[in-house]
């Protein structure tokens, strides 16, 4: 091993804390503040690649909010604050899960329309059905014609 | 009547992806309506970009209107963009401010001396954390704010000439509306 190897080695491990700096790791400064930390950035979404969180994403604004969501936090501002500050600026599409409002309740509810209408047409198409049965025990020939739509 | 159903049921889904596809080719998925419009715009204080020792900001900008304009010599919309903002600074007849984001001193003077400096006075925004308050997500964007501070329009993407005429000249004619020489 020559000197000179060892002083690159050297120089490498000098220089590693520099480029750890560069990609700014937030420092926490317990486990619980970390993790609330993660909760609350999996909430919020990444603006420039929209389908990506904030905790997932590596694009450079991500990273500024990430910054910013955590001096926030560290400041004592609780969650709701955080992501309200969020929503004034970048408005209610940042948050995954859109609050019921005017605009947002065919969202919430349109499912629950939808399977209350789908349990509609079964429960008539039962009734048929089973009227059906009823008149066939009665007369066969308007059974069939019952059946042949 | 009843024979009906499935092929009315199929009438009504091929319109509601008839619906989709025309919505989508007039209307940006990734468009995030800044709810930052006709809300006074954020207080800023921004080193020159030439000048870092000086900041500029809204209080310089107090009492009229102006252009804000968001750019990065890393975008390559920017680059699209350029050449609309060069060709009408002039005739927009507004304090164009160049809102330099995220961006090295360096490769932003080397970039508008490649592409021309169209901006009256340029901030740069390093850290990135202005821009937040201004709801900036991609740059380029625009923003006209009144001479009142308040925000009235705000375009995300790219100036094309035809935004500048059919959307940017009419609200700045707004702005102006009643004004003694007004320009058209």
């Amino acid at each position: 091993m020559s000197r000179r190897f060892l002083l690159r080695a050297l120089l490498f491990c000098l220089l590693l804390p520099l480029a750890a700096h560069a990609v700014q790791p937030l420092e926490f400064k317990d486990a619980a503040e970390e993790k609330r930390f993660q909760h609350l950035t999996r909430q919020l979404r990444c603006l420039v690649c929209q389908n990506q969180n904030l905790a997932d994403s590596d694009a450079g604004l991500a990273g500024d909010l990430r910054r910013e969501v955590f001096e926030q936090l560290r400041a004592g501002k609780t969650d709701a604050q955080i992501k309200d500050y969020l929503v004034e600026r970048y408005s209610r599409y940042v948050l995954y899960d859109p609050p019921l409002s005017g605009s947002t309740w065919l969202l919430w509810f349109g499912p629950l329309l939808l399977l209350g209408a789908g349990a509609g047409v079964v429960f008539a198409l039962v009734r048929r059905r089973a009227r059906a049965a009823a008149a066939q025990a009665a007369s066969p020939t308007a059974a069939r014609e019952e059946e042949d739509w | 009547m009843a024979r009906l159903i499935p092929l009315i049921a199929f009438l009504l889904l091929a319109g509601l992806l008839g619906f989709g596809l025309t919505w989508n080719m007039y209307h940006d998925q990734r468009e995030v309506p800044s709810p930052l419009i006709d809300k006074p715009a954020p207080a800023f204080s921004l080193p020159l970009l030439n000048d870092p020792a000086r900041n500029f900001g809204s209080a310089d900008l107090k009492g009229k209107p102006y252009l804000l304009n968001v750019f990065g010599s890393w975008c390559p919309s920017c680059v699209d963009e350029h050449p609309v903002l060069v060709r009408y600074a002039k005739e927009l007849d507004l304090p164009l401010v160049g809102y330099n984001w995220k961006d090295d001193p360096a490769d932003a003077n080397a970039w508008l001396a490649r592409f021309g400096n169209p901006y009256d006075v340029i901030v740069a925004d390093a850290q990135g954390r202005t821009a937040i308050d201004f709801g900036v997500y991609g740059a380029p964007e625009t923003f006209l704010v009144d001479a009142a501070g308040v925000i009235r329009l705000k375009r995300i993407g790219a100036l094309t000439p035809d935004y500048v005429e059919k959307t940017l000249k009419p609200a700045i004619a707004q702005l102006r509306g009643g004004k003694p020489g007004a320009a058209p």
